[in-house]
């Protein structure tokens, strides 16, 4: 078992690489046994991955899902903010910039309107549940945006711990949600062109979500709706401890 | 080489992110606003312009294609490290103001994507094609 180990530990980036490989394959070839290619085999592999995080999470009580343990510890760097925004920056290598421009006012439009119509929905459901300082309404709203708007409107605004908990929690959900959902629901919502998938990136901003859920629904959409989610996070965090949370306090 | 358009790569992202940062500190946030795109803003006018075409063409174009097509194997990684365990944890109230929202955006999206102009069908032949799964 020793031996196991430190090759694993030591090398753990490549195990990383060997095991999402097989994960893939797996999951291709369910996708096409089980569903005839209907629910995309990259779906399905996300859905593996979400599980082995979960299991990954009550295991070990750690934050990173299958990435706290130590055998699987290269999944971590694999799949961590660094390697996720080159890769998503090499997606937009060919991309047209005519259809930028032909949604660039849309998608601008897009990130405006789904921060606020998050945060109000978020907020609602706060105040639905019985809070009433202006302070948790917000960072329950701010967590609905995403899961760091929740922490950084928080700690700006002084919320209590147990309530920035909740709100990351909160945006935990709709980032997973985005990820499982998106697959299933692109076709009812017209999300197949490059305009549409900017628009999605801006309502949904979520840049796991969105990154993960085009993915699985057409990889070709992935850089229009990339583009546009990672300006939303910003903005979150530019409105929720500012202009959102002067508007919550006048209502409270 | 395929180095050149890995470096390139690397160059788009370092000065994105460097700009995103400024921008944060600038506005007074504390996150990185938008340093993602305005990458991926210069590596899309690098691929469009003749001045880079030797960092963007043949073997070095390669260095760039391999990490789009790495691109979903890394998103399976990134989910098998999300914090799903805490999202469960989270309660009701977590999970009714993220469904919630999910679901209102979702229906936002069809709204806004009438904003400007008719919907075109994607794109089937740029380079893009290489990280669609087969």
């Amino acid at each position: 078992m020793d031996i196991i180990e430190t090759v694993f530990v030591r090398n753990n980036l490549v195990v990383a690489f060997a095991v999402v490989g097989v994960t893939i394959w797996l999951s291709y070839f369910l996708a096409k046994r089980l569903t005839n290619n209907r629910i995309h085999g990259s779906a399905i592999a996300i859905a593996f991955g979400l599980l082995a995080a979960y299991w990954g999470g009550i295991t070990t009580g750690g934050r990173t899902g299958v990435a706290d343990i130590a055998l699987l510890g290269g999944i971590g760097l694999m799949g961590g903010g660094m390697m996720r925004d080159f890769a998503i920056v090499a997606t937009a290598f060919g991309v047209h910039i005519s259809e930028l421009k032909k949604a660039g006012l849309a998608g601008v439009i897009s990130i405006f309107a789904g921060v606020i119509v998050s945060f109000i929905v978020g907020a609602a459901i706060a105040v639905m549940f019985g809070y009433t300082d202006p302070a948790a309404i917000t960072t329950i709203g701010a967590g609905a945006v995403t899961y760091i708007v929740g922490p950084v409107t928080g700690e700006a605004i002084g919320a209590s711990d147990a309530v920035i908990t909740l709100s990351v929690a909160a945006g935990l959900v709709k980032s997973i949600l985005v990820m499982i959902g998106t697959p299933l629901i692109a076709r009812h919502i017209g999300l197949d062109n490059p305009q549409s998938a900017m628009v999605f990136g801006g309502l949904m901003g979520t840049t796991s979500g969105v990154a993960a859920g085009l993915a699985a629904t057409d990889p070709k959409l992935v850089p229009y709706g990339a583009m546009t989610a990672t300006f939303y996070t910003g903005l979150g965090c530019l409105l929720g401890p500012s202009i959102l949370y002067f508007i919550v306090s006048g209502i409270f | 080489m395929i180095i050149y358009g890995v470096a390139l790569l690397s160059v788009c992202l370092i000065l994105g992110m460097l700009i995103g940062e400024a921008l944060g500190v600038l506005l007074g946030v504390k996150a990185n606003v938008g340093g993602v795109g305005i990458a991926m803003l210069f590596l899309i006018l690098a691929s469009n312009s003749r001045k880079f075409k030797a960092l963007t063409e043949g073997a070095s174009g390669f260095g760039i294609t391999f990490w789009s097509a790495m691109y979903i194997p890394i998103v399976v990684a990134m989910a098998a490290r999300q914090n799903v365990a805490a999202a469960i944890d989270g309660g009701l109230l977590a999970l009714a103001a993220g469904v919630a929202a999910v679901v209102v955006s979702f229906a936002l999206v069809p709204v806004f994507s009438k904003i400007g102009g008719g919907s075109s069908a994607p794109e089937s032949n740029s380079d893009t094609d290489e990280q669609g799964p087969t």
